[in-house]
């Protein structure tokens, strides 16, 4: 099967404009005919389910989490990116569509990218609508910070909290159409299957996880927002009930998943502390405008730091190497994840980590606290500030814009990062693979929409620091609302599509017997202990980088541990009851399968670019090799019962931006 | 660390639960939820029923974790939801008590599961701005004064976990829906649907059967993001405004 972008025709920056205009509508009293179930409740599904409910479509909206307002968006931190312009940087639509396609390393499509950046001002405007409470300058005016991989200040905050309030303002407006009876909110019900019926999405089985009853359910369509698969290592940032198994399901009904391999390890992690480590928390990349990163320069240095005899702070100056801004003077401190991880990886691997594993280097903010302290003074009018004033200032300003954040650093490690310089590790993050799009969202598979972390569509190889929330409230809000009238036009004929039919029995069989295939094992291991071993798997050959001979011994591993899962997996009580410890199960054999995916598309792809660093196409100086000439596609996989996975191409041009290699250099 | 943990249990469906005691081997750098994880695997292993509780993000702000830890809601660190405690604050030999919030607006759904969707429900009924999507004005066409907007800020930073509820001898959730209300009555653009917002999410909450506010206080105290009391005394002025003006 070709695959079909449906990128519409025109110059880039009308395509979205012109499009709109032109493309079919569903009229008002059609549209209350016609019902759409949403899976998910982050910022990518409860924007869409709201708007969607607004526009007057019946919604039927789903999450496994005991409320909308729990989705992992809400652990966003650091901010959403948009080209208002409002500091006068320079800052452009166009400059923040070049920058995703640069910081994506020419991976990503230029019209959907193009489209994003366009809407990225709407979002700022509904969210202020809805009382986000961004944080202002002191004339009330909405106030900007900067973020990896780019050089102007366009990323909006809410404190450390931006993620909470942005999704505290899509749960709102999707409470409203709850309370309108626009959208019927199902709560606690984890989607387990998709339901194709003549080639279209019609609908899901989902299980109540009170009751453990399976229930269908039906629609026109069905948009899945469904969030990244981070959690297939086991340990990441990502919440814990993070999962696959949705888009799993949709890929073993027909959808593709596109670049799976492609998985963004986040520089500024706090580091694993032990193996009974359940997750990895995040620094947010906004502490890379302050904060400096470094480890020391001599081996010698490194072992009284990791023995306690010498305290970093104590440590010269000229005995430090602070190799980002080394390696790369134009961005320092501030390159992108994906540079900045693995710069951190070969410190560490020369030998120079910093804590007792070896695996941490610093992130030093004794510097900006001294900027701060004596502008600070000096705004206050200090005659002759002394030491200890300008650090008590400085600590204020600090506190004022990163508080919330060295508190919870300081809550998990014990250390006060005022005084000594934070420890931090790259963790796996986000995914910017996910199930194949075309411009209107909608996969190969007709009546199928994805959006949010769910879809592969915007960033390409890697993703820019505070542009997933932009790309899921984008989707949600100002794409799918619109875009869903491509494919519902042509259903509005069509009455309310039945639960009685054979593709819903068989879907609800087959996932009936999946439950009770896992509870009757009743083996000797338990869910979590198999997950542990699969992350470590992904995590040894498909982590941070990767060669053709470990991602095949990876692949090799994970079909042995797949083997041994369903002969040997200890899952506890019943299907038809509560039962936490059965949908975990559920999820891990969806990721075990997923992370053979993963592999294969990592091996498959001969190059490195972005968040994908193959050991054998790097330059001399260790930096990542692109192969422009093989490999400007998107890698769309077809699942084969029993058999290898077929790939799928669509080979991306390039019209509007020169493919160069990345320099923060 | 050698600990013993009296944990309530309680099956699904079932109106009465008991204390049992679990001993558990911790060690001072897992987080609370971890050294539960622990004792859930050896549950499994021995082939009985593992403790249900509830937790997401693990990092204090998805508002999922949910146990009151020796009488106190997420424990006796201030400001700290359960899944941001660890274990360094208790001692070897410990005996630690773990019981599910408790309230009748939340019924417990399994040991210390409970079903909080009373919380949402009165979300539904007024706790947001009428705008829809493609409605709103620029960004900066509404300055917002910067003090105003870091208390609405303040306000907002509720995670709607309901351990103000566990914590009240009255289980009100008047600091819950007043964290609402001044969120976005303290800024302009919600300031327009004020009277109307907050009868309906009064009237809901009593609705929902939650206990009357008699000052106690409890609430601010365990409220893992510290929102103050102050915000009941707002809600208590327009509600009383609201009530004068007839909505
Ligand atoms: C710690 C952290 C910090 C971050 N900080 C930033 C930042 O500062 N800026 C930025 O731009 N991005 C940030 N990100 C990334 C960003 O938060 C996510 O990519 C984004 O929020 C994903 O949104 P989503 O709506 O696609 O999915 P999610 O928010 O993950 O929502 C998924 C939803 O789907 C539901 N669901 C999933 N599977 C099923 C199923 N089978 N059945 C029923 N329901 C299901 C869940 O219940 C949930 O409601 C951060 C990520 C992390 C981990
Ligand atoms: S007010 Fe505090 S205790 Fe109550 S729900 Fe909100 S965060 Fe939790
Ligand atoms: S698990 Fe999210 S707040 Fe505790």
């Amino acid at each position: 099967m070709s695959l079909h972008s449906k990128v519409p025709p025109g110059e880039l920056a009308e395509k979205w404009t012109n499009y709109r205009s032109s493309m079919p509508l569903v009229a008002p009293n059609n549209k209350r005919r016609l019902e759409v179930i949403v899976v998910g409740t982050g910022l990518a599904g409860a924007s869409a389910a709201a708007s969607l409910g607004e526009l007057g479509y019946q919604v039927k909206c789903f999450t496994f989490h005991d409320s909308p307002r729990r989705a992992h968006s809400i652990a966003a931190q650091g901010g959403i990116n948009a080209a208002k312009n409002y500091q006068n940087d320079g800052d452009s639509v166009y400059r923040l569509f070049y920058d995703t396609i640069k910081g994506g390393d020419y991976r990503s499509r230029e019209a959907n990218v193009h489209r994003l950046a366009e809407v990225s001002t709407d979002i700022i405007d509904q969210c202020v609508a809805q009382g986000v409470p961004f944080a202002r300058e002191y004339g009330g005016l909405l106030a900007n910070r900067s973020f990896g991989g780019v050089q102007v200040s366009r990323t909006f905050y809410a404190r450390g909290q931006t993620g909470q309030q942005l999704l505290i303002g899509a749960y709102q407006a999707l409470s409203r159409q709850i309370n309108s009876g626009a959208v019927s909110m199902y709560n606690r019900h984890e989607m387990l299957d998709l339901v194709v019926v003549d080639g279209k999405a019609r609908g899901i089985i989902a299980r109540n996880l009170l009751t453990g009853k399976l229930e269908r359910f039906a629609a026109h369509c069905v948009v899945l927002a469904t969030g990244g698969y981070g959690n297939v290592y086991y340990l990441s940032t990502n919440a814990m009930c993070c999962n696959v198994t949705s888009a799993w399901r949709a890929v073993k009904r027909g959808a593709y998943m596109a670049n799976p391999c492609f998985t963004q390890i986040h520089p500024t992690c706090i580091p694993v502390s032990g193996d009974y480590q359940s997750k990895l928390t995040l620094m947010s990349e906004s502490l890379r405008n302050d904060g400096r990163v470094w480890v020391p320069k001599e081996k010698e240095d490194v072992d009284a730091i990791r023995n306690g005899n010498t305290r970093p702070e104590d440590l010269p100056e000229e005995k430090r190497d602070y190799y980002l801004e080394r390696r790369y003077p134009a961005f320092g401190n501030l390159v992108p994840r994906d540079v900045a991880s693995r710069a951190a990886k070969q410190a560490c691997d020369e030998g120079k980590g910093v804590n007792q594993s070896g695996l941490a280097v610093f992130l030093d903010f004794a510097d900006a606290i001294e900027r701060y302290g004596r502008s600070e003074a000096k705004s206050q009018g200090l005659e002759n500030p002394n030491n200890s004033d300008i650090t008590k200032l400085g600590e204020g300003v600090v506190e004022a814009k990163y508080g919330n954040l060295f508190e919870m650093y300081e809550k998990i490690t014990g250390d006060n990062p005022y005084k000594t310089p934070m420890m931090i590790y790259p963790a796996v993050h986000y995914t910017m693979g996910g199930l194949w799009v075309d411009y209107n969202l909608e996969s190969n598979l007709p009546g199928l929409f994805v959006l949010g972390e769910a879809n592969y569509s915007d960033h390409g190889a890697n993703r820019l620091g505070a542009s997933a929330l932009m790309q899921g409230l984008a989707d949600g809000y100002f794409v799918v609302p619109y875009t869903i009238g491509t494919f519902l036009s042509d259903e509005i004929r069509n009455p309310a599509i039945s639960t009685d039919q054979r593709a819903f029995e068989e879907a609800e069989q087959a996932t009936r017997d999946r439950l009770n295939k896992l509870i009757s094992v009743k083996g000797n291991q338990t869910v979590e202990a198999f997950h542990r071993r699969l992350g470590l798997i992904m995590w040894e050959y498909c982590g941070m980088s990767r060669n053709a001979d470990g991602l095949r011994k990876g692949q090799k591993m994970i079909q042995e541990l797949r083997e041994e899962y369903w002969n040997d997996v200890l899952v506890p009580g019943n299907a038809d009851e509560f039962n936490p410890e059965l949908e975990k199960a559920v999820r891990v054999a969806d990721f075990m399968e997923m992370g053979e995916m993963m592999m294969e598309d990592a091996l498959n792809r001969d190059e490195s670019c972005g968040g994908h660093f193959r050991e054998e196409y790097q330059t001399p100086e260790g930096e990542a090799l692109r192969r422009d000439d093989e490999f400007t596609y998107v890698a769309a996989w077809e699942w084969v019962e029993n058999a290898d996975s077929v790939l799928h191409k669509e080979e991306l041009t390039f019209e509007n931006v020169e493919l160069k290699t990345r320099s923060y250099k | 660390m050698q600990l013993t943990l009296k944990i309530w249990r309680q099956a699904p469906g079932n109106g009465q639960g008991k204390f049992e005691n679990y001993n558990v081997v911790a060690n001072e750098h897992m987080s609370f939820l971890e050294m539960l994880d622990v004792l859930n695997q050896d549950l499994i292993e021995s082939g009985k029923d593992p403790v249900a509780f509830e937790h997401d993000c693990r990092e204090g702000i998805c508002g999922t974790c949910s146990m009151v830890i020796n009488g106190r809601p997420h424990g006796p660190l201030q400001g700290t939801t359960v899944c941001q405690l660890h274990m360094r604050f208790f001692k070897d030999g410990d005996t630690i008590t773990i019981e599910p919030w408790r309230a009748a607006s939340f019924p417990i759904v399994k040991d210390l599961v409970v079903d909080r969707s009373s919380f949402d429900r009165i979300i539904q009924v007024g706790g947001y701005i009428s705008v829809n999507t493609g409605q709103a004005p620029d960004g900066n066409a509404i300055p917002v004064e910067r003090g105003e907007a870091s208390k609405s800020m303040d306000a907002a930073a509720c995670i709607g976990c309901g351990a103000c509820v566990a914590a009240c001898p009255n289980a009100s959730a008047m600091l819950f829906v007043s964290a609402k209300v001044s969120h976005l009555a303290l800024l302009p653009q919600g300031e327009v649907e004020d009277d109307k917002r907050v009868t309906a999410m009064v009237n809901q909450m009593d609705k929902e059967g939650f206990g009357n506010c008699s000052n106690v206080g409890a609430c601010e105290a365990e409220c893992p993001k510290e929102i103050s009391i102050a915000n009941i005394a707002r809600l208590n002025r327009q509600y009383l405004r609201a009530s004068l003006s007839g909505e």
